[in-house]
């Protein structure tokens, strides 16, 4: 993550879980300092269709894992959808993307 | 030493113990890896020793001078180690791959909608504003939306 801001690159993280939830969770006990948002009615995760509906861990509607790189003009510049929730998005594929921005 | 690897069913225990072993450290040690989370090659490459030890080791249970109990233990460690071996190949293979299609999802090249949502403050903040404020009081190459399952 620092890599990533040195490269310019803000990482918004976006879930389910309330304010208060992450609060605790990622900025006190994890110790996380980039920015958290909540959306605890999936609005955005519906916009960007990527509701997991009736999970079967906790059986509510949850965002499933993905990521997009937006640049400031406010278009997508990579993504990646995950279709294995052990695969995720690696610091250096993104900041590999970031390098054609710019 | 001889005497005592020839009284316990060594086999069977060390193809029990490396299935425990297998099964278990990927939820608690591997998954911490990114290369050995992504693929968990090496807990299934652990499987494959282990099952041939527990075959080893019931073949060795059920030999004609073998108690009973040694046939039942045997049995119940050889069955213990391939669910664990069966629940791996589920996990890997089958739950984690159990996600809805997201055909609608932004694609590259396309704007992304914007936003409006609160941060852990309660302060609503906007995605034009995220692609907009300093980082390093220089103005942000890109904004990463991360979004993650959380913990509910």
């Amino acid at each position: 993550m620092k890599a990533l801001t040195d490269a310019g690159i803000r990482p918004v993280a976006i879930s389910v879980d309330k304010p208060e939830k992450t609060r605790v969770k990622m900025v006190q006990e994890a110790g996380y300092t980039f920015t958290f948002l909540s959306d605890p009615e999936l609005e955005v995760i519906r916009r960007y269709d990527l509701v997991h509906a009736e999970e079967l861990a906790s059986g509510k509607d949850i965002a499933r894992p993905a990521e997009f790189l937006i640049d400031p003009a406010g278009t997508i510049r990579w993504r990646m959808v995950t279709e294995n929730f052990s695969v995720r998005a690696r610091a250096e594929n993104i900041l590999e993307a970031a390098k054609g921005l710019p | 030493m001889s005497g005592f690897m020839k009284r316990i069913n060594w086999q069977l225990w060390a193809g029990f113990v490396l299935s425990l072993f297998a099964g278990l450290s990927y939820p608690l040690l591997l998954s911490d890896w990114e290369l050995t989370r992504d693929y968990a090659w090496a807990n299934l490459a652990m499987f494959a020793p282990a099952m041939v030890l527990l075959i080893l080791g019931l073949r060795r249970a059920f030999k004609p001078d073998k108690r009973l109990v040694s046939k039942i233990f045997g049995s119940l460690a050889a069955a213990f180690g391939v669910s664990l071996l069966a629940g791996l190949l589920f996990l890997v293979f089958v739950a984690f791959r159990w996600l809805p299609e997201s055909a609608g999802a932004p694609q590259v090249g396309q704007k992304a909608p914007d936003f409006t949502l609160t941060d852990v403050n309660n302060k609503p903040v906007t995605l034009v504003q995220l692609l907009s404020e300093p980082i390093n009081n220089k103005p942000p190459g890109a904004v990463l939306l991360i979004f993650y399952r959380g913990y509910w």
